[in-house]
């Protein structure tokens, strides 16, 4: 699966100088000035606001099934989720769902 | 802290997979040095969505990092400014961690001495991460495609927003995220994770106000 290199270069270019600019703004730009208390309240939100909704419809519709929700997939995801959440920690999560997801994809291509 | 080894290998390895040029993935690790949105703008072009939407969706994960900036001002606020735009390309989640812990600690440190601290956290940060991107793109060459990889990049996610959920004012917004991110599915890519997101801060926010204005009341 090839991506088109000129889109590819394009978003690394954007990227690179947003994400700058984004961590510049206060240090570099803005100075010593306070945030508003509602900005940073919902500055705070954004990670757990985007990333949901950006993984949600690959966990029922995955591209690799061409759409069609796959169990083994789904546990994979729900595995992830609940030893992140009980161990409060990154790793063991992705180590915990990558296991289940490669285990249960052995296991259906055999069965 | 040393998360940056396993993340930096999972990026290599997952965008190559994505169909990344070697160059490529290494011009992002190197130009963005941001993983979480990094693995966004990934998933996004996989996912065929627009220029715009992709940038859009990867700066909207960033955003966390201006608060981070705001952070620094009292510390390193009067540093000259070719250090502070250099303290600004090496600002995020792990220097910001270490640093503002130790500033903290220590606010009597003159401002020199806390720019060469954040400089020797970031020093064999950066790096690390450049290099762990590097062995894990040429592992990801050697992997075959039918292992599931695809599924690495969704479990990454999901293992990031996991440990977040701590309050219910987060689970909220995750789920409200969840929610409107499914029900606007059929529109572009990109577009109904924009609109997912927006609504997922406000109620986020709301709750957390709701939840104040009540420990207010009871007091």
């Amino acid at each position: 699966m090839a991506v088109d290199a000129v889109l590819v270069w394009t978003v690394i270019a954007i990227l690179a100088v947003g994400t700058f600019l984004i961590r510049f703004s206060f240090l570099g730009l803005i100075g010593d000035r306070p945030l508003p208390p509602i900005v940073v309240r919902l500055l705070r939100f954004t990670p757990v606001a985007v990333l949901p909704a950006l993984v949600a419809p690959q966990v029922l519709w995955p591209n690799a099934t061409d759409g069609q929700t796959d169990p083994v997939r789904m546990l994979a995801a729900l595995t992830t989720l609940a030893v992140g959440m009980v161990t409060r920690k990154v790793l063991p999560a992705i180590v915990a769902g990558s296991a289940v997801l490669i285990i249960g994809l052995q296991l259906s291509a055999a069965g | 802290m040393f998360v940056v080894v396993p993340f930096g290998l999972l990026f290599g390895v997952v965008a190559m997979d994505a169909g990344l040029t070697l160059t490529q993935t290494m011009g992002m690790t190197m130009l963005v040095i941001a993983g979480a949105a990094q693995f966004t703008a990934l998933q996004m072009m996989v996912d065929n969505a627009g220029l715009w939407l992709i940038i859009a969706a990867a700066l909207a994960v960033n955003l966390r990092m201006a608060m981070y900036s705001a952070a620094l001002v009292p510390h390193l606020g009067k540093a000259p400014l070719w250090q502070r735009a250099l303290i600004a390309y090496m600002n995020f989640d792990q220097t910001y961690a270490v640093a503002s812990i130790a500033y903290e600690q220590n606010p009597e440190w003159p401002v020199e001495r806390k720019v060469t601290f954040f400089f020797g956290v970031a020093t064999p940060i950066v790096p690390t991460w450049i290099a762990a991107t590097l062995v894990g793109a040429l592992i990801g060459k050697a992997i075959p495609t039918d292992l599931g990889i695809d599924f690495i990049l969704p479990i990454t996610f999901i293992a990031l927003v996991g440990p977040m959920l701590r309050t219910v004012p987060q689970m909220i917004a995750a789920s409200v995220s969840v929610a409107v991110g499914l029900i606007l599915s059929g529109l572009p890519s990109g577009m109904g994770l924009l609109i997912a997101a927006a609504c997922a801060m406000a109620a986020g926010a709301a709750t957390e106000i709701w939840q104040e204005k009540r420990s207010a009341t009871w007091l």
